[in-house]
């Protein structure tokens, strides 16, 4: 049997951490991301006796704006609950969360992914706070634990998606439309490497084409979409040898061994938890009226999915271009104000499709890391216009500003990279190719024109890249047939 | 009686707390009254009544986000049974 | 000129302010009470005697300087549920001892503002679970009419201390009814605010819905003058209500003419006490003369509230007393292997058999399975509690009752069976369900030992409560203080 009679039903649990300046309940610092150890506590967020949570009104805000975005319902009423389970990280013994009454629900989002579109289904998206930090220690041969209190009641949006995803480059896909809504609407960075954004995935399997679900595996602690997508192309590939050998899957949270690329059982012997919810005493309930909703909304930043549609309206992009360009805060922030002072989108496109992203994923670098301004690109592109430099030089130039922040025209001053005009140079240098080359000559003259090609690298090759192509192939062809 | 041994030891572990074999006796023996009693609210009915969420008539209380100074970290951790350092410490958790 | 520790607040504040006494003066007074009755009654956790001097001294400079403040000099007792900045904080459980907050609770930095004197904490039940202060981990607190009796409970050591005068004023807090059964078992005035009149910021949580802070003194107009000083919202407590603080003590100046007064037939309950009964009606009686409309009102669902109680405030508790975790403050167990056995030893060994059974109870009622039948079923009564509330102030302006069915009973009398204990409480807890104000005001003896008649009135109507108690005093003239050897 192949791996095509069973598909993947997939559901990812993302808790995304909201920006505030303080903390959900408590006007500590929220910033808790390289601070040190417990120095952002209060009596509150450490659960002193005696405290008392004071909702954090930003918070609230992000949360729906967030679930605006993802195109949720808004119940007029909402509450918050006590999630009751003993844990070390959680000071008061319960988490203050939302369960039966969340801020969003019933929305969606939608993935692009080679080319086709695809909704998922937002189940619903409510808040609660953060737990602190659990370090595991050993010493002396015994272990032990650390607690930093510092992240504790940071505000979270948990978005529960309803298990529409069918394949890992989906999952993928989802978690960066979601980190890309987050980021525009500036509500959280949504990095998961920094821990802004965590995600827990559910997978079963069915035979294609059936309904009901298959047991379901739970994989926790994934700290990036790529992860993601590795534990599932793995945790899929497992579950399907499984069935096929007609062994049972068996209900479980798994980890995900990022240097083996494995999924491995994490199976507790505690039983499941009981949390308990009921209403949180000690906070009123929150009415989300119409007119708050409505006022969020117009003050709403333009969305990823708007800006995409736009794209495609006002610069006359394709759908897939698009999609690309729009793929960041940072990317399309940088394609607009280029074209607002170069106004040749498709040109501009191809050059952030082609050079940026080429050189950032081939660096490692993040955009915002690197070097890269509209200006620079505008330089870039004005020298190739009239004429300074060619093509391939162009590229070298743009990589290297990237890289170094030197400006382009500075880069091409620096190393002499001006295209060379002067004739008799070239004529020079076409001359000392023919005579380096005379298989290649010969060939051409058997009527391989492909020898030109060749000859023409030699050319660029001696020229560090400074001669015109179009030049030096008129060149050669005359020096050639002349001859 | 209303509540079993099991059901006290379920309870127990759920709320931590240790008890020793007398006590689940003790508070089998009490909470199976205390709970007999509470079975005169069944004489209600309260099929059309609400549950009362909220004492007062409060909603939307919210602060501004605003950051303000926090404890020092000597006063974090100066009530700590246990410290290491910066932290606090813990014994192992084990499952 | 009566001794300084015979002096209400009111009195002394005069004698501060004609320079007739000084704070230093009024606090060594009531040191020196603490020093010689106290380990009769052991009302004091912690006598805070070098601070409570400090803040004399303070005080008394303050006043040098020209200023005035509503309790500026005047010697207070908390019960040792409030967080006071560093200062130990017990809740009277072996859990806590040691603890040391580094902040206040809210209702103590007003007190501080106003100038009192912190003289020390006092004795309570456990986490504020009981009704005789016998359920305190250290020791119990004797009653200072009768030694061999209870004080009543949770605040009891602060009724005990307000009772003996070695207090001037104290606060407590009230659940169901520990301030105003207390109050009543000592023979002084207990008052429960409307719910979130008072921020409950620093105050250890018993009972999140239920809990209340009010003040103990020794007649009306004291009362309302503590509590005027407390009250208000408070941008800590979210709870805490925005309504701005009336004059309490002017309430307490007017006559009754034409106050609608009920009676509740379901308060005087079977197992009440036939002189509790007498002393209750006269008192009764005492407001028609004074001008009151009295008539009879009946509340159906009373006789629900003790289950409805004990099924929400142990569900509440259960949540507010995991954070006792041995992670970040407090008791843990010697020699834990690992953080179950500290969590399961450490609670085991640092709580008292009372808390244990009202945690057991309220994980019970929220557990899966149990949830609707106990929890939610218990909050739809609380509904139903407070709906007679409701209807019995569309046709009255306050309510009257005993304030506990019976006197102090002695110490160990009811300590076998927990509903006994329990049914201490059951003319108070309604009135916490419903979240409205309660007082309780002494209206006579019965066999030598102090009856305390309840008023209730609507929410937020502590004015209304005042001036019916305030009357009712005056007209009732003063009443024996206990004979302390």
């Amino acid at each position: 049997m192949s791996k095509a009679t069973y598909e993947p039903v997939i559901g990812l649990e993302t808790h995304v951490q909201l920006q505030t300046q303080s903390k959900m309940f408590c006007s500590c610092s929220a910033a808790y991301a390289g601070a040190d150890p417990n120095t952002h506590v209060c009596p509150v967020c450490m659960a002193m006796p005696g405290t008392l949570p004071v909702m954090n009104r930003q918070a609230v805000e992000y949360a729906l704006l967030t679930g605006i975005a993802l195109n949720c319902e808004h119940p007029e009423a909402s509450k918050f609950d006590r999630k009751n389970y003993p844990y070390p990280d959680l000071v008061k013994g319960y988490q203050i969360s939302q369960y039966d009454l969340p801020f969003s629900a019933n929305g969606w989002l939608t993935v692009d992914v080679d080319g086709e579109s695809y909704r998922i289904g937002i189940t619903r998206a409510h808040m609660e706070e953060d737990t602190a930090k659990l370090l595991h220690r050993k010493g002396n041969g015994s272990a032990y634990s650390l607690i930093d209190l510092n992240r504790s009641g940071v505000p979270l949006l948990e978005i529960v998606s309803e298990p529409d995803i069918r394949s890992p480059a989906q999952a993928r896909a989802y978690l960066q439309k979601m980190r890309l809504i987050v980021q525009t609407l500036g509500v959280s960075t949504g990095n998961m490497e920094e821990g802004a954004m965590r995600c827990d995935v559910n997978v079963s399997l069915r035979p294609t084409g059936t309904q009901a679900f298959g047991v379901k595996v739970e994989i926790k602690n994934l700290n990036s979409a790529r992860s993601v997508q590795r534990a599932l192309e793995y945790e899929i590939e497992r579950q399907t040898r499984a069935l096929e050998t007609g062994e049972r899957i068996i209900q479980e949270t798994r980890g995900f061994d990022e240097d083996r690329g494995i999924t491995v059982s994490q199976r507790s012997k505690e039983e499941a938890h009981d949390y308990r919810y009921f209403p949180e005493p000690d906070l009123p309930p929150i009415f989300i009226s119409r007119e708050w909703v409505a006022e969020l909304r117009s003050g709403m930043p333009e969305l990823p999915d708007a800006k995409r549609d736009r794209y495609v309206q006002q610069f006359e992009l394709s759908r897939y271009d698009a999609v690309q360009l729009t793929s960041s805060v940072g990317i399309s922030n940088l394609f607009e104000q280029t074209v607002a002072l170069y106004p040749k989108p498709k040109i501009v496109a191809n050059w952030v499709q082609g050079e940026i992203f080429r050189v950032l994923n081939d660096t490692g670098i993040e955009l915002e890391a690197s070097h890269v301004t509209p200006d620079a690109l505008v330089e870039v592109l004005g020298m190739l216009d009239d004429g300074t430099i060619t093509q391939a030089v162009a590229k070298q130039v743009f990589e290297e500003a990237i890289k170094t922040g030197a400006t382009p025209k500075a880069i091409v001053a620096e190393r002499g990279l001006t295209q060379i005009s002067d004739a008799s140079e070239l004529e020079h240098a076409v001359a000392e190719a023919i005579a380096n080359a005379p298989q290649a000559v010969a060939d051409y003259r058997a009527g391989k024109q492909q020898a030109i090609g060749f000859l023409t690298g030699q050319v660029m090759k001696a020229t560090r890249g400074k001669a015109n192509p179009g030049t030096v192939n008129e060149i050669l062809r005359r020096q050639l047939d002349q001859a | 009686m209303a509540i079993s041994r099991e059901d006290v030891e379920h309870i127990a572990f759920l709320a931590r707390l240790g008890l020793s074999d007398g006590e689940k006796q003790t508070f089998q023996e009490q909470l199976s009254g205390i709970l007999e009693y509470m079975k005169t609210l069944t004489e209600l009915d309260t099929s059309e009544i609400p549950p009362t969420a909220q004492v007062i008539p409060l909603t939307n209380v919210m602060r501004d986000d605003v950051v303000r100074p926090s404890l020092t970290r000597e006063q974090v951790l100066a009530n700590a049974p246990e410290r290491e350092g910066d932290f606090l410490r813990v014994p192992p958790v084990l499952d | 000129m009566a001794e300084l520790h015979e002096l209400t607040i009111h009195q002394a504040l005069d004698a501060l302010r004609s320079g007739g006494t000084s704070a230093s003066a009024l606090t060594e007074a009531y040191l020196a009470r603490i020093e010689r009755y106290d380990s009769s009654v052991q009302a004091y956790l912690n006598v805070t005697a070098d601070r409570a001097r400090e803040d004399a001294r303070r005080a008394d400079e303050r006043r040098a300087h020209g200023e005035d403040a509503p309790l500026l000099g005047i010697p207070i007792a908390l019960k040792d549920i409030f967080c006071t900045n560093g200062v130990e904080t017990t809740c009277a459980s072996r859990i806590l001892k040691g603890f040391v907050p580094p902040y206040d609770a809210t209702v103590v930095t007003r007190l501080a503002d106003a100038g009192a004197v912190l003289l020390g904490k006092t004795n309570m039940d456990e986490f504020a679970m009981g009704s005789s202060t016998e359920n305190s981990a250290f020791m119990p607190t004797r009653n200072p009419w009768d030694l061999s009796r209870v004080p009543g409970g949770s605040s009891g050591g602060s009724a005990a201390a307000v009772a003996a005068s070695m207090a001037a004023g104290a606060l407590g807090t009230d659940t169901g009814g520990s301030i105003r059964q207390p109050a009543a078992l000592t023979g002084v005035v207990g008052v429960k605010p409307t719910y979130g009149r008072v921020s409950r910021y620093g105050v250890i949580a018993f009972a999140s819905s239920l809990d209340q802070v009010g003040p103990f003194a020794r007649d009306v107009a004291d009362a309302a003058l503590l509590l005027g000083v407390i009250a208000g919202q408070d941008p800590f407590d979210s709870t805490s209500l925005p309504e701005p603080v009336p004059d309490y003590v002017a309430a307490t100046k007017r006559d009754l003419r034409g106050v609608r007064v009920g009676v509740p037939d379901e308060y005087f309950v079977a197992g009440m006490e036939r002189g509790v009964e007498t002393a209750v009606r006269q008192a009764i009686d005492t407001l028609t003369e004074l001008g009151a409309e009295v008539g009879r009102v009946s509340m159906g669902h009373t006789p629900y509230a003790l289950a409805t109680y004990y099924l929400i405030a142990p569900a509440e508790a259960s949540a507010n007393l995991a954070r006792y975790d041995s992670v970040k403050y407090g008791y843990r167990a010697p020699d834990v292997k690992s953080t179950i056995d500290a969590y399961l030893r450490t609670r085991a060994e640092g709580f008292g058999p009372e808390v244990k059974r009202r945690i057991m109870l309220g994980t019970y009622a929220l557990s899966a399975g149990y949830y609707d039948a106990f929890y939610v079923k218990a909050q739809k009564v609380r509904t139903l509690i407070k709906a007679d509330f409701d209807n019995a102030f569309n046709d009255f302006d306050v309510l009257v009752a005993p304030t506990s069915p019976t006197v102090a009973f002695p110490l160990g009398a009811k300590t076998q069976d927990p509903l006994a204990m329990y049914l201490s409480d059951v003319c108070t807890l309604p009135v916490s369900l419903a979240g409205l104000p309660g007082l309780s005001v002494p209206c006579g003896l019965s066999d030598g030992l102090p009856v305390g008649l309840q008023i209730v009135a609507p929410a937020l109507g502590e004015e209304m409560m005042f001036r019916v108690a305030g009357a009712y005093e005056r007209a009732r003239g003063p009443l024996p203080t206990p004979p302390l050897a």
